[in-house]
């Protein structure tokens, strides 16, 4: 049976996409995830599956990604270069498309300081654009980064990477998302969108330089559960920008989660109007049982299908 | 210049405990003039060491000497003789001085004094910075003079990561963010048009990733000058 990206059609086939996101525990005991997956089953068109994220050890994405597609869903696995060489990224990939894995998303990854292995050794042999255009290359021209062929062709995969509108420098911002279509690029996820006057500029100049019309744009989407969440990603979290006036809408409000929710639902409807963007990557940290409502409330449900 | 900074003296103490007869040898150049290893400090180790022995009722012999440079051998060579006599050396040079002096005196003990750190420069009094990894095949032509593999640490070639804000690099707010700099840099010289194209993956078999470098340049070998 041939496997095509499900994200590839719904977003080819112009319609809002919804992607939802699942980390990984520090076990082999994926119970708790395989539960949230379900919860998502009817809302969200593919899943991403972190890739040991802020460098904290995890089941692997690659593993759980065979989980989800046991369970008829389809992974979006994410591939940081931070753990694995080009040898091991070019072998993880063709073992991940093996057995169906048809979306992978190209990043960077947090610095491995982060993580509960601060000692460990940062590899970083290819950095992500490298990957992405390494990814592009075994596709379509059947060739390894060294130069050897691929013995047999690779099917149709989906090429994804990461825009971060609130890292710095900013007028620069842009032009790395060019450079990455360039790549190889296919659709973008970008860093949680909390201050969206910024993210809007940042799509001004993505569409003066005609970039919507190359790419998926999705905007990333985080529910805020609690005053100490939105203060922990201000303060700890690398490349995020949480405005002030979030954390006191929700200081302000007398049912914090209530809150949280209808920020999230505002922020998605906001993301609708915006040329553009071609739909929203849902990551509900540590509250993954939300996403059903925050999805339909943001009149995203039921999901279309696709053949 | 080659940066070090001291071992801790605890370390240094459980290094030296089976000799009597030591000598902590400086080194008289990067790791003195970037203060780690010259004669100065040599002396501050060998009296902060004889006052340790000194109070745990231990006796020991410690002396101090300085080489010009413990990576070559002819210096090493001078002083050969006078190293002879000692049960242990304690090295305050670079791990490369350390090795030198260990493969030209292969019947001593040659101890680090020092935890070699990088190749950098002194930024001002007191704070040094690294800012060349010796991958053996240089990109600064790429960037007008700011290392990406280097400064940035996870040594990206094509731009900043999602990390950067205000300038830092995400790891810690001490960090400049390299790509910031050399955003600016090239901005300020109208050549950010650099930026733009992607580079390839870098060819990591020049650094040591290929195994320890060794380079032959047969025009100035003496075997072929005679």
């Amino acid at each position: 049976m041939k496997i095509e990206s499900r994200l590839e059609k719904i977003l080819s086939s112009g319609h809002f996409a919804v992607t939802g996101e699942l980390g990984p525990p520090k076990s082999a005991d994926l119970e708790t995830l395989k539960h949230h997956a379900e919860e998502m089953r009817n809302h969200v068109d593919a899943y991403n599956i972190t890739d040991n994220q802020t460098a904290i050890v995890r089941t692997s994405s690659i593993g759980v990604a065979a989980h989800l597609i046991q369970m008829g869903l389809e992974p979006n696995v994410q591939m940081t270069v931070r753990d694995r060489n080009r040898i091991c990224l070019q072998s993880d990939l063709l073992g991940a498309v093996s057995f169906g894995v048809r979306n992978f998303l190209c990043l960077q990854g947090d610095h491995g300081k982060f993580g509960n292995e601060p000692a460990s050794k940062n590899v970083y042999d290819l950095d992500s654009m490298q990957l992405i255009q390494a990814v592009k290359n075994m596709r379509d021209e059947g060739v390894f980064i060294g130069g050897e062929k691929l013995e047999h062709p690779l099917p149709k995969i989906f090429i994804g990477a990461v825009a971060n509108p609130f890292a710095d420098p900013f007028e620069y911002r842009p032009l790395r998302l060019a450079k990455k279509i360039a790549a190889g690029a296919q659709f973008i996820q970008t860093q949680c969108i909390f201050d969206l006057d910024r993210f809007e500029k940042w799509m001004e100049k993505v569409r003066e330089l005609g970039l919507h019309k190359k790419v998926y744009i999705m905007g990333g989407v985080t529910p805020i559960k609690s005053v100490g969440a939105a203060r922990y990603m201000q303060k700890n979290v690398s490349g995020m920008i949480v405005p002030e006036e979030l954390i006191t809408r929700i200081k302000g409000a007398e049912d914090k989660k209530k809150e949280g929710i209808k920020i999230a639902v505002e922020t998605i409807q906001r993301l609708k109007e915006i040329e553009g963007v071609a739909g929203v990557h849902v990551m509900a940290i540590a509250w993954e049982e939300i996403v059903p409502e925050i999805v339909e409330r943001a009149g995203l449900y039921p999901r279309p299908t696709v053949n | 210049m080659i940066v070090a900074e001291r071992k801790p003296l605890a370390e240094i103490s459980k290094m030296l405990e089976p000799f009597r007869k030591i000598c902590i040898l400086g080194c008289g150049t990067c790791v003195t003039v970037c203060l780690a290893g010259g004669d100065k400090e040599a002396a501050e180790a060998a009296a902060a060491l004889s006052l340790l022995r000194q109070n745990e009722g231990k006796d020991v012999e410690i002396s101090t000497h300085t080489l010009l440079r413990q990576c070559e051998y002819e210096y090493i060579d001078d002083y050969a003789e006078q190293l002879a006599q000692y049960d242990v050396i304690l090295s305050l040079a670079c791990g490369v001085g350390v090795q030198t002096m260990a493969t030209r005196l292969p019947d001593k003990i040659i101890l680090p004094g020092l935890n070699t750190k990088f190749m950098g420069y002194p930024q001002e009094q007191g704070i040094w910075k690294e800012n060349c990894l010796g991958c053996g095949n240089c990109v600064l032509d790429l960037t007008i003079g700011i290392c990406p593999i280097t400064r940035c640490a996870k040594s990206m070639l094509n731009g900043p990561c999602g990390g950067s804000q205000d300038g830092k690099c995400e790891v810690n707010k001490d960090i400049d963010c390299a790509w910031h700099l050399i955003h600016e840099r090239l901005s300020k010289l109208g050549m950010l048009d650099r930026m733009e194209a992607i580079q390839p993956p870098k060819d990591w078999s020049t650094s040591h990733h290929g195994g320890p470098r060794t380079i032959i340049r047969e025009d100035v070998r003496l075997e072929n000058r005679e």
